[in-house]
C-alpha cells in the first residue's frame, strides 16, 4: 500500500524560536521554518499503516527550495521513504485553491497513485484547514486521478489493503464529543485530528517500527538522494492557474487583535532596596501558610 | 481469538545480565527470541553494588556471550579486596585477596545503566536475526494460560504473546515468578536491602586517593559498630570517574531495629575511615536502592513451571555470604543454562522438558551448591539458635575470647578468606556485628580521621533527583494501620519518620475522640525496590512500561 502525506513549512512558533516586530507582525526572516506540527501527526498515521501492512510512505510539499529541510525533518523525526517538493516562483503566494490544484497535479505526476493520502488538521500559520479537502475536490476534476472519499477529524485508522477498505474513527465535537466509526473504499483522503496517537499493540509491529526508525534516520542524512523536485514546467501547469495568479482568495485586510488590558497592577521593586523588599515580604506573610 | 495471538519461540522478560545472557544464548541456537524490557532503556530499572565476576568454573560468563563487554561497558577491573572491621575509633583491616580471587577469572566494577543498555543493543542485533528482537517500555504483567497451562505472557502495552519458552529474568520483584506461585514476599529474613550512592570523583583523584596505578581498582567492605547494630555491612568500589558506596542489610534486622536505610548509608559516608578518600568533598550523582534475595534461603531449588524458567534474582539466585557478594554472574550462568536446556529439550523432541533439564544443569554445574550451600543448611538451625548466639556472644566478648582472637590473629584473616567457612556463616548478629567489632577492639589500630567529614544530601534532595512520571499508583496499601504497615515508613529507602516527602508517612488521625495511628502512601517518589511489599501489607506491582524510576547510573 502506498501512502502520501502532505506537509507545509511553517514558522516555528515555539517560545524562543519565533520573532515578532514591534507591531506584533511575524518576522519571517528571523523565525526558522519547520514542519507544520499537525503534519507530523499525519506522518505518524502513515507510518503506522506502513508498519502494519508494508508499502511506502511519500512526503510531499509545495514551497520554496528551503522546504527541502522541512521534508528532511519529516523524514528524520518520523519517517518517509521518498520526498517530493513542488517548487517554483510561479507557484508562490498561492491560496488554498491554487495550492490544491498544484498539489493534485503533483500527485498525478507520481509514478504510482497513492492508495491513501493523509494530511494534518490545519497549518499553524494559515489555519484554514482547506487545502486537504480542496485537494480531494481537485481529484474529481483531474482525469488522471481516481475520485477519493474524504474523512476528516480522524483519531484512529485501520486499513485493510486486501479488501481495499479503510475504517476510521472520527472525533465529532459538539456539546458532547462523540466518536463516529466510518468505513470507506480506497483510494481515500484522510485528515488526521491532532488527538490521533499511533497504536502498536503487536511486538512484531514495534520491532518493525524500530527497524524503520533506525533505517530512516540514516537515510535522512542523505535525503536529497530520495528527493524529487518539480517546477511548473515539469508538471505542465499553466502559470495563470497557479500561484498568486491562480488564487481566487482576496485577503481584504488583517487586523491584529488588541491585547487585553492587564488586570493586575505591578510595582517594580529593586532587590537592593531593603525597605521596599520588607514591604514585599509583609505583603506575602498572610499567604505563607499556603492559603 | 487465541489463534490471533502473536507467537515467538522464546520470550525473555527483562534485559538485565540474566535476560541478556539467555537471549544471546538462545539466539546463538537460532531460536526466535523476543526480549521485553519495561524500562525506557535496559538498565534504567537496575541497581547493583556492583561487581560482576567471571568465575573460572562457570559454564557461561558474560564475556563468553558478549566478548567486547569489558572494553566497552564495564568500569574497571577490581584487583584489591579489603574488609575493614570497625569498633569505635579502631579498625582492623583484612585483605580478602584470596576469597576475591578464588575461582575468579576476572572481576569488574560496573554501573548498570551503562552496562545493561550496551548489552541490550547487542541482544537486539543478535535476536533480530532470529526474527525476534528487543523492545523497551513494555511491562509484562503476568502469564497467559490456556486450560490452566502457561502458554505465554500478558503485557500492559501489547496484546498477549504466546511462546514455547518463557524466561523470567524480571528481577527480584518478578511478577512472573509470583504469578506462577514460585516466589512470595512473606519473610523479611529471606531478603537483604541495599542502598547505594554513586559519587562523582575525577579519575586522577581516585587513583591518587586509593593509591591505584593504572586500570585495576579497589573494593573496600565495612563491618562492625557503625550501623547501630543492624546486621549487614558497607561497600565502596572504584569506578572510572565515580565511586559506588553503599550498605546492605538483612531486611528482618532493618525492620526490627526500625532503622532508616538512608541514615545507615550516611553513617558509612560520614565515618572517619572514609575521610581519607572523600576528604570533605562529596557530589552525589545518584541515590538508589534494591531488594536482594538471600539465595541461602530463597534460591528456588526448582525454578520452573511448565514453559516458564526463572533466571537470576527472579529465582533468588543472589549469593551473599559474608564478604562474598555475587549475583550477576549467577544470573548469566542461569540464563545460559536455561537457553541450553531449551535447545537440548528441543533436540530430544520434547521442548516441555526444558525446565527439568534446566534444574538438572543448575545442580550438575554446581550453581545450586554455591547459592544454597549444604553446609549452611546443615549448620543453620544450630548456629542461628538463640542459645548458641547467646553463648557465642558471651564468649566473644569475654577476656577469654579476646585472648583467642589475639592468638588467632592471622587465622581470623584466613577464616574470612575461606569459601568453605563463609558458606556456613550464620545469619546472626555474631557474624555480622560482634565478631568484626571484637576483631577491631582487640586487633585494631586507631583510625586517623582527617576531620573533614562530608555532609550527605538530605533525603528530600536525593528524591528530588529521582523525579519521574510513575503513572497510576502501582502499590495499594491494603492495611493502613501503623501496626501492619508502619515498618514501611522506616524501611522504605525514600521514606522516613517525620519526613513528609517520601512514599510512606505516618499520621495520627482523630476519629470519634479516638486517636488512630495510620500510614499513608504516595507512590510518586517510589524507586520500586519492593521493600514495602515484604514489610507492609500491600498489593504491589510494577508501573507500566517506561513509567516510574529511571536510573542513569544504576
Amino acid at each position: 500500500m502506498n501512502t502520501l502525506v502532505l506537509t507545509k513549512g511553517v514558522p516555528d512558533f515555539r517560545e524562543g524560536k519565533v520573532s515578532f516586530d514591534e507591531d506584533g507582525h511575524l518576522e519571517r526572516g528571523k523565525t526558522p521554518t519547520v514542519m507544520n506540527p499537525n503534519d507530523k501527526v499525519a506522518l505518524q498515521a502513515a507510518l503506522q499503516e506502513k508498519v502494519r501492512h508494508g508499502g511506502t510512505v511519500s512526503l510531499m510539499s509545495m514551497g520554496p527550495p528551503g522546504y527541502k529541510e522541512v521534508l528532511q525533518e519529516g523524514m528524520r523525526d518520523v519517517y518517509a521513504d521518498d520526498l517530493y517538493l513542488l517548487s517554483d516562483r510561479e507557484m508562490a503566494a498561492a491560496d488554498t485553491w491554487a495550492t490544491a490544484m498544484t498539489v493534485t497535479t503533483g500527485i498525478a505526476n507520481m509514478e504510482e497513485t497513492p492508495d491513501l493520502i493523509v494530511a494534518g488538521f490545519k497549518t499553524a500559520d494559515g489555519e484554514t484547514g482547506h487545502t486537504g479537502p480542496q485537494t480531494t475536490w481537485c481529484h474529481h476534476m483531474n482525469d488522471d486521478l481516481p475520485d477519493r472519499s474524504l474523512l476528516t477529524h480522524v483519531v484512529a485508522l485501520d486499513v485493510d489493503p486486501e479488501e481495499g477498505r479503510l475504517r476510521a474513527k472520527r472525533l465529532v465535537s459538539g456539546d458532547v464529543d462523540e466518536i463516529e466509526t466510518v468505513e470507506t473504499d480506497l483510494p481515500a483522503f484522510v485528515v488526521m485530528d491532532p488527538e490521533f496517537e499511533p497504536s502498536y499493540r503487536k511486538a512484531d509491529h514495534r520491532l518493525r517500527y524500530k527497524d524503520l526508525r533506525e533505517e530512516t534516520k540514516a537515510r535522512a542524512e542523505t535525503f536529497e538522494d530520495h528527493l524529487t523536485v518539480w517546477n511548473h514546467e515539469d508538471l505542465n501547469l499553466d502559470p495563470d492557474f497557479i500561484g498568486l495568479d491562480g488564487s481566487p482568495t482576496i485577503v481584504a485586510g488583517v487586523d491584529p487583535i488588541p491585547k487585553g488590558p492587564a488586570e493586575r497592577e505591578a510595582t517594580p521593586v529593586s532587590p537592593d532596596d531593603e525597605e521596599a523588599m520588607n514591604e514585599v515580604l509583609g505583603e506575602f506573610t498572610p499567604f505563607a501558610g499556603g492559603d | 481469538m487465541t489463534d490471533e495471538h502473536e507467537h515467538y519461540e522464546a520470550v525473555v522478560v527483562g534485559a538485565g545480565p540474566g535476560g541478556a545472557a539467555a537471549a544471546a544464548a538462545l539466539a546463538r541456537q537460532g531460536v526466535e527470541t523476543l526480549v521485553l524490557e519495561r524500562g525506557v532503556d535496559a538498565g534504567s530499572k537496575n541497581v547493583s553494588g556492583g561487581l560482576i565476576y567471571a568465575e573460572e568454573s562457570a559454564p557461561y560468563t558474560i564475556d563468553d556471550l558478549f566478548p567486547a563487554i569489558r572494553e566497552e561497558a564495564t568500569e574497571r577491573p577490581i584487583d584489591e579486596y579489603l574488609i575493614h572491621n570497625i569498633a569505635g575509633d579502631k579498625v582492623k583491616t583484612f585483605d580478602l585477596d584470596r576469597i576475591h580471587h578464588h575461582d575468579t577469572d576476572w572481576c569488574d566494577a560496573v554501573l548498570r545503566r551503562r552496562m545493561d543498555s550496551w548489552l541490550a543493543e547487542r541482544v537486539h542485533e543478535l535476536t533480530r536475526e532470529t526474527g525476534g528482537g528487543l523492545l523497551t517500555e513494555v511491562r509484562v504483567n503476568g502469564l497467559l494460560r490456556e486450560d490452566g497451562e502457561i502458554v505465554g505472557v500478558t503485557c500492559d502495552e501489547l496484546d498477549p504473546i504466546k511462546a514455547d519458552l518463557i524466561v523470567a529474568a524480571d528481577g527480584v520483584n518478578s511478577e512472573l515468578a509470583r504469578d506462577a506461585g514460585l516466589m512470595n514476599w512473606d519473610e523479611p529474613e529471606d531478603w537483604f536491602q541495599g542502598v547505594k550512592a554513586v559519587v562523582e570523583m575525577e579519575p586522577e583523584v581516585i587513583d591518587e586517593r586509593f593509591g591505584l596505578d593504572g586500570e585495576p581498582g579497589a573494593a573496600h567492605l565495612f563491618s562492625g559498630d557503625l550501623f547501630e547494630g543492624v546486621r549487614g555491612g558497607g561497600f565502596l568500589y572504584t569506578n572510572t570517574d565515580s565511586l559506588s558506596i553503599g550498605t546492605v542489610f538483612h531486611l528482618d534486622s532493618l525492620a526490627a531495629e526500625r532503622a532508616e536505610p538512608h541514615e545507615l548509608l550516611n553513617a558509612l559516608l560520614t565515618h572517619p575511615l572514609l575521610d581519607q578518600w572523600l576528604q570533605g568533598e562529596y557530589e552525589e550523582r545518584e541515590y538508589s536502592a534494591k531488594l536482594v534475595p538471600d539465595s541461602k534461603k530463597v534460591a528456588h531449588p526448582s525454578p520452573h513451571r511448565g514453559r516458564l524458567l526463572l533466571v537470576g534474582d527472579a529465582a533468588g539466585q543472589m549469593q551473599a555470604q559474608g564478604p562474598i557478594i555475587k549475583g550477576m554472574n549467577h544470573a548469566v550462568t542461569a540464563g545460559g543454562l536455561a537457553a541450553e536446556a531449551y535447545a537440548d529439550a528441543k533436540t530430544r523432541g520434547d521442548p516441555t522438558k526444558a525446565g527439568e533439564l534446566y534444574e538438572r544443569k543448575l545442580n550438575s554445574e554446581g550453581v545450586m551448591d554455591q547459592l544454597r550451600p549444604t553446609r549452611y543448611r546443615a549448620t543453620r538451625s544450630i548456629a542461628e539458635s538463640d542459645v548458641v548466639t547467646g553463648v557465642g556472644s558471651t564468649l566473644i566478648n569475654s577476656p577469654v575470647g579476646a585472648l583467642g582472637m589475639k592468638a588467632l590473629g592471622g587465622a581470623a584473616e584466613r577464616a574470612f578468606n575461606s569459601p568453605f567457612l563463609l558458606g556456613m556463616v550464620p545469619d546472626s548478629s555474631i557474624s555480622y556485628v560482634e565478631i568484626p567489632i571484637r576483631i577491631a577492639e582487640v586487633l585494631g589500630e586507631p583510625i586517623e580521621g582527617e576531620g573533614d567529614t562530608i555532609e550527605p544530601p538530605k533525603l528530600a534532595d536525593r528524591i528530588g533527583d529521582l523525579t519521574y512520571d510513575v503513572g497510576d499508583p502501582h502499590i495499594e496499601l491494603l492495611d493502613d494501620s501503623y501496626a501492619a504497615s508502619g515498618t514501611a515508613v522506616t524501611a522504605c529507602p525514600v521514606s522516613a519518620e517525620g519526613f513528609g516527602g517520601g512514599c510512606y508517612r505516618d499520621e495520627r488521625v482523630q476519629t470519634n475522640g479516638e486517636e488512630k495511628h495510620l500510614v499513608s502512601l504516595d507512590t510518586q517518589p517510589c524507586i520500586e525496590c519492593g521493600t514495602c511489599a515484604v514489610v507492609a501489607d500491600t498489593d504491589w506491582d510494577h508501573p507500566s512500561g517506561g513509567k516510574g524510576v529511571e536510573y542513569k547510573q544504576g
